[in-house]
């Protein structure tokens, strides 16, 4: 700690920070436009200013930009100097002379950190009496809206999208005062984060452009602390509402997780929630009309015995409760036998404690980072972006004799210049992370995992070393053997998306022997869902085991929790698996295959309609709370449907009051392996002072006339008995514990910059330490073991193919695929060939291939790939008109024209 | 009266080719320089009391002095800042047009003395003949070993490239021409680290002026004593002054460090021209404070220029007359000044086209009383420190010392509401 007396006031602060930050983990207002606590200083907006002395006895002091001048002893600031405050009210209202004052109708406005820092320096009389200087808005696709006349040149985007994403497409462009951020012409921004920009940029330059389609301020929104459901990183978001519909997701802050940004895919792909598709009603197939439908259901209910099928995309309290119902014996996953494996194993890994599991910000300080068989950008777009500031840990760590202070970005990137440190990336197609990659492997997932074998061999004698390995592929495996045996803080990376339980078996191999070395190795894997890991934790049996079971004739009715079957297996066996039930009960959000199937389909809620815990690829157990209490009281959450039939079927009496409090508490005795995740966040009880934390802010407006049309009197606010969180502005107006954080605001802090005033110092952690209980400490016995003999070697087969997933960002995910933004940028089905194999088939790029996977048949333009090994075709995962393939797969391909 | 620095140039002949320059005496102060130690030179230079000439006036020994010597910087670089682009200044062109090997061996003695091996002359693109005439003494002297690998038996390497620029006047600025040459924007950059440490592609760097590497050569031949004896006052040296404006001959001339005012501009410029009356002078270019009739006699040297409340910048005189309105001469330079800021900080950016406005209004007869204050306001705020780079706090100093010193002009364009000199 060292001493610095701002204004005559002395403080303890920490050393190393610089003086903007400083301030402001210590409470006090200091307005700032181009400092980024994630992306560090530069002093270009020089809003910042202060006065800075001598001594103690130094009364005239200078000016010195806060950002730019680190914390030292002894040091004598003031804020209050007329000087500096004049010069940061002058510097407003230079940045504000061009500035077009449409606050009224930008979308930006009441969460806009211009506004608040102009509010903030006391500029309020314009003297600029020229005319403002004017610019062409750009086209930048379906994610943002470009108004450039609003901009104030903070330079954040540019360093945001270029330096810290690694995006290409954005850039500033001619000089004075006529800078513009843009695109060199109109079109779609392609990077990944780029919806970061509109929360990035201090104005209204980069907005979001679904927001805008249904557009609603921010103090008019209901928000809630929510958790992504589109991969299985667990991002922390924050979800608003108003009118019954889902308007935008941000980013909440989770020091551990996110930290400020997110991905594109988790910030679009909410519109699912609004999907005109959505289930309404529960349908009661062949049913006369008119009966209750608990009368309806009692047959179901009551007679004959239920086998439960959970899924990955539910909650922990709806799988938990559709087991209780069926009974533990009954329930069964979601999942296909071969994915339930991969993640068996992941779980017996994850748990054994043989090797770390870093969470997701630990992963930016890898210094060597190996990849096996993923390409996070698309599988697991946070990870990408953490990895790719992970390859500026070594760079840094050279640098760190040169005395030049982290948050001085520029001169610390001058410093790096184009220096990375090592990340190898193998994967069967070319990834965007390759650009920062000091090498590659383009190899058949088998060689994936043989590459991975023999790292985990040159590392340690014991695993046998794979048969027949090119010798080249023996020296980048001897290489990155020594790299990662070198490195402080060696990292991989690996996971499900291959479906190939040897890759991750060498991913562990390799952990392992680093572990043995006594390096503080660090294994992260990627799921394929938000809740993958929570399913897999329940220790069920897999989709392929209950069909088996449903053809024993012993059950009556399927019940499936939220999960489209159709997409999981050939279209023959879910038929086959629904044709041996009397009845079928389907709980869905959407419109599906599945739930075309059913006798019966009850609708539920979405995550932004209801409470529920997932469980993340690290093993944190994370709540996501209700946004909004659906206007049609049949959508009610899974847990609750599955609850209440659970009580008719045993007949007692529904027990409505703290039903989900309860649920977690049976869930972590039925199984202790969830132990911890009751306390992700608090419960429904919890109180501040006696009141709740309002999800809607004090600046809520319209409340009695919204609903004016239907009646003049105010209906009561729904109650919330799931959590402690109130649908109404009334409530606790201080600083909530973190998990329970509906939306940013601090006096004077309207805009999303506010969060540095729930964290513990700015950039940490948020107060109370960052939200999430991991489970990884608490014992479950998996009994896959580690079998340890290494695969043999891809072999290319002349009448099939063998075919390869290619995860897509936009497009592999279920759900974020019916947000009409998402679905703009997903890809067109298509399959990936190396041209020596589209030569063999007569096939040309753009070509119609006919190709056959047991009995399905697709027609596909092919793309041509030549980085894929012969013999591999590579498909893309998951999209709408490709699911249904039972991975890994093999296919026939021919000529459509033939 | 000695001058080195022009001694071979005349614009009556083709400059000086390699055969000419070593034929009198070039190069061999390189050859000289490379017997001895690199820290020796440094120290020879420092003793010399060379102050950079491209304006800020640093000692350029003591500027050397910052770079590593540790041999852990195995990539250092030195460039040489020919983007001569400060309005009224020539001098540059001069040296490099009329002896073009000069400045090429001021360089490797330079590079030598930090043991760089890879050295850039950053020239201002306008420049053609400058260039054509470089890349033709850089051939010659990489055909004569002077430049490449193993500079005379020596074992020392160093390359030595052109590279021109685009026309900013913001690549001027040391490290705004460093991120220029890394085909950056060029955006100056924040000190500390300074470019001695964290230069080019964030080696250790030096940035000399032209008219600064010009000198190197002299002072290892003659040493820092004579070196010293040049100048007539308070600082060390020749100096390449210049007159522009309504004198009899505008021009250039290589006089002692300190001479006066006075003397530059009545015996060497002429007095001014028939019919014209001085008003005042910017001493060293656009971005220096107007001096006027009472400081005539001053010396033009770094310490008695700024105590007269301006800077000796880079020597190179504009005169204000009385036929030209002062108003009209501001807003002209601050139209430059506005169109040069390279868009970066706020004040830079938004507060110079501002000030740029409100001169042409009241140029224009739409001036209000306010609007000198608000002007004064600007003088004020965009001063050094508050700017990211010295751009701005420059511009302020002629407008600061017009409003000082040409107040009743100013206030007459509010009060007739048009200039009165149309």
């Amino acid at each position: 700690m060292v001493r610095i007396y701002i204004d005559q006031k002395p403080y303890d602060v920490k050393p190393g920070k610089n003086l903007l930050e400083t301030c402001l983990t210590l409470g006090l207002d200091l307005p700032y436009f181009c400092w980024h606590p994630a992306m560090g200083s530069v002093g270009a907006c020089r809003q910042c200013a202060v006065k800075l002395f001598k001594d103690e006895n130094d009364k005239t002091g200078r000016l010195v930009m806060a950002c730019m001048e680190g914390v030292r002893d002894n040091m004598y600031l003031s804020l209050n100097d007329t000087a500096a405050h004049d010069f940061r009210s002058q510097n407003i209202e230079w940045l504000m002379s061009n500035h077009p004052h449409d606050c009224a109708v930008c979308d930006e406005g009441g969460s806009c950190h211009l506004q608040d820092m102009t509010v903030m320096t006391g500029h309020a009389y314009r003297r600029f009496r020229f005319p403002k200087r004017t610019y062409q808005n750009q086209y930048l696709g379906p994610f943002l809206h470009h108004e450039m006349n609003r901009c104030i040149q903070c330079y954040r985007c540019v360093r945001f999208y270029k330096d810290y994403a690694g995006g290409k497409d954005l850039d500033v462009f001619a000089a004075h005062n006529h800078v513009y951020f843009g695109r060199e012409k109109d079109g779609v921004l392609e990077n990944e984060f780029s919806g970061n920009l509109a929360e990035v940029c201090p104005t209204g330059v980069f907005t979001d452009k679904t927001l805008r389609e249904h557009y609603t301020r921010k103090w008019d929104m209901t928000m809630a602390p929510s958790i992504c459901q589109h991969c299985s990183l667990g991002c922390n978001i924050i979800a608003g509402e108003r009118y019954g519909a889902l308007r935008q997701i941000t980013n909440r802050f989770n020091g551990a997780v996110n930290g400020y940004f997110i991905c594109d895919r988790g910030r679009y792909g909410y519109e699912f929630v609004n999907d005109p598709g959505r289930v309404r009603q529960p349908v009661i197939r062949g049913e006369k009309e008119g009966r209750n439908l608990f009368e309806s259901l009692s047959g179901i209910l009551t007679g004959g015995k239920l086998l439960g099928i959970g899924s990955p995309r539910a909650s922990l309290e709806a799988n938990f409760a559709l087991r209780r119902l069926v009974g533990e014996e009954n329930f069964y996953q979601g999942i296909s036998e071969n994915e339930a494996g991969l993640l068996r194993k992941i779980l017996a890994i994850q748990h054994s404690g043989h090797v770390y599991t870093p969470s997701l910000k630990e992963t930016e300080y890898a210094d060597v980072t190996l990849v096996l068989g993923e390409d996070p950008t698309n599988s697991a777009p946070r990870l990408a972006l953490a990895l790719r500031q992970a390859v500026r840990t070594k760079p840094l760590e050279n640098i760190a004799g040169s005395n030049i202070p982290l948050w001085n970005d520029a001169a610390i990137r001058e410093m790096i210049q184009d220096e990375k440190g090592e990340l190898f990336m193998a994967y069967p197609v070319n990834t965007k992370l390759d650009e920062v990659a000091s090498g590659m492997l383009h190899a058949a997932p088998e060689d994936i995992a043989r590459f991975g074998f023999a790292v985990a061999h040159y590392m340690e004698s014991s695993v046998p070393e794979p048969e027949g390995l090119p010798a080249q592929t023996k020296e980048s495996a001897r290489r990155m053997a020594d790299l990662l045996q070198k490195a402080e803080r060696p990292l991989i990376v690996s996971g499900t998306s291959l479906f190939n339980e040897d890759i991750i078996q060498a991913a562990y191999q390799i952990g392992q022997a680093l572990e043995k070395a006594e390096k503080k190795a660090g294994l992260c894997f990627v799921l394929p869902e938000c809740n993958s890991a929570g399913l897999a934790m329940m220790q069920a049996p897999s989709l392929a085991m209950a069909m088996r079971a449903a053809e024993t004739g012993e059950f009556a009715t399927a019940v499936v929790l939220e999960n489209d079957l159709y997409r999981r297996a050939e279209r023959s066996e879910i038929d086959r698996f629904f044709n041996a039930f009397k009845n079928s009960l389907v709980l869905d959000h959407l419109e599906n295959d599945t739930a075309r199937k059913a006798t019966v389909l009850i609708p539920t809620a979405t995550f932004a309609e209801g409470e529920g815990t997932l469980v993340n690829n690290e093993e944190r157990a994370q709540r996501f709370f209700q946004v909004f209490m659906p206007k049609n009281e049949h959508i009610r959450e899974s847990w609750r449907w599955l609850d209440e039939f659970r009580q008719f079927r045993e007949g007692t009496k529904p027990d409505e009051l703290r039903e989900l409090d309860n649920l977690l508490e049976e869930l972590v005795n039925a199984m202790p392996q969830f132990k911890g995740a009751e306390m992700a966040a608090p419960l429904s009880d919890f109180r501040i002072n006696g009141q709740r934390i309002p999800r809607e802010p004090h600046r809520f407006s319209g409340r009695t006339a919204m609903l004016a049309n239907v009646a003049v009197s105010e209906p009561k606010p729904p109650v919330d008995t799931d959590s402690p969180l109130s649908f109404t502005m009334e409530g606790y107006r201080g600083m909530p514990p973190a998990p329970l954080t509906p939306f940013y605001w601090s006096p004077g802090w309207n805009s999303g910059q506010s969060v540095h005033k729930y964290q513990s110092e700015a950039g940490g952690p948020l107060r109370g330490g960052d939200p999430g209980v991991r489970l990884l400490g608490n014992a479950v016995h998996f009994s896959n073991g580690f079998h340890s003999a290494s695969p043999a070697a891809f072999k290319r087969q002349m009448d099939e193919m063998a075919l390869v997933p290619l995860t897509h960002i936009f497009g592999s995910d279920e759900l974020s695929v019916l947000s009409p933004s998402v679905e703009g940028r997903s890809p067109r089905p298509y399959i990936a060939l190396n041209s020596l194999d589209a030569e063999r088939l007569h096939v040309s790029e753009g070509a119609i291939l006919k190709m056959r996977i047991g009995d399905q048949v697709f027609d596909l333009p092919v793309t041509l790939k030549n980085e894929l090994p012969e013999g591999l075709a590579g498909l893309p995962y998951n999209l709408p008109s490709l699911s249904g393939i039972a991975w890994p797969a093999k296919g026939v391909l021919t000529n459509a024209t033939v | 009266m000695e001058t080195p620095l022009t001694q071979h140039i005349s614009f009556d002949r083709p400059c000086y080719n390699l055969r000419d320059y070593e034929k009198n005496g070039g190069y061999q102060a390189l050859r000289k320089a490379l017997s001895l130690s690199p820290e020796s030179i440094t120290n020879t230079v420092q003793a010399s009391d060379l102050k950079g000439r491209g304006g800020a006036g640093f000692n350029t020994g003591m500027k050397w002095s910052f770079v590593p010597m540790n041999g852990h910087y195995p990539v250092k670089y030195l460039i040489a800042n020919a983007d001569e682009m400060e309005p009224g200044t020539f001098k540059d062109r001069m040296l490099m047009e009329g002896n073009p090997h000069q400045l090429i061996e001021g360089m490797i003695i330079s590079a030598f003395a930090i043991q760089a091996n890879i050295s850039y002359i950053f020239l201002r693109w306008a420049y053609k003949k400058a260039g054509r005439l470089l890349t033709h003494a850089m051939e010659e002297a990489y055909a004569a070993g002077y430049l490449g690998k193993n500079i005379l038996g020596t074992g020392y390497n160093l390359e030595m490239y052109l590279h021109t620029g685009v026309g900013r006047y913001i690549c001027g600025e040391e490290t705004a021409l460093l991120n220029a040459l890394e085909g950056k924007r060029a955006t100056p950059r924040a000190k500390p680290p300074f470019p001695q440490v964290s230069g080019l592609f964030g080696k250790p760097t030096i940035v000399n002026n032209v008219e600064t590497l010009c000198n190197i050569p002299h002072i290892i031949n003659n040493g820092p004593d004579w070196f010293k004896s040049l100048g007539k006052g308070n600082d060390a040296g020749t100096k390449i002054y210049g007159v522009s404006g309504r004198v009899k001959r505008p021009g250039l001339w290589e006089l002692p460090m300190g001479v006066s005012m006075r003397e530059l501009i009545e015996d060497c410029a002429g007095g001014m021209a028939n019919g014209y009356r001085f008003r005042g002078a910017l001493p060293g270019g656009a971005s220096t404070d107007f001096l006027v009739e009472e400081h005539l006699d001053i010396n033009l040297d770094y310490k008695s220029v700024a105590a007269a409340g301006s800077r000796l910048g880079t020597g190179t005189m504009i005169i204000l007359d009385d036929h030209t309105c002062p108003v009209g001469f501001v807003h002209n330079l601050e139209h430059f000044f506005a169109q040069e800021s390279c868009g970066w900080c706020t004040p830079c950016r938004e507060g110079l086209p501002w000030t740029e406005k409100i001169l042409l209004s009241i140029e224009r007869g739409e001036g209000r009383p306010e609007d000198l204050q608000l002007l004064e306001t600007h003088t004020r705020l965009l001063g050094p420190g508050n700017t990211f780079c010295a751009l701005a706090p420059g511009a302020m100093e002629p407008l600061q010392s017009a409003l000082k010193y040409f107040r009743e002009d100013f206030e007459k364009h509010i009060d007739q509401k048009k200039c009165p000199w149309r």
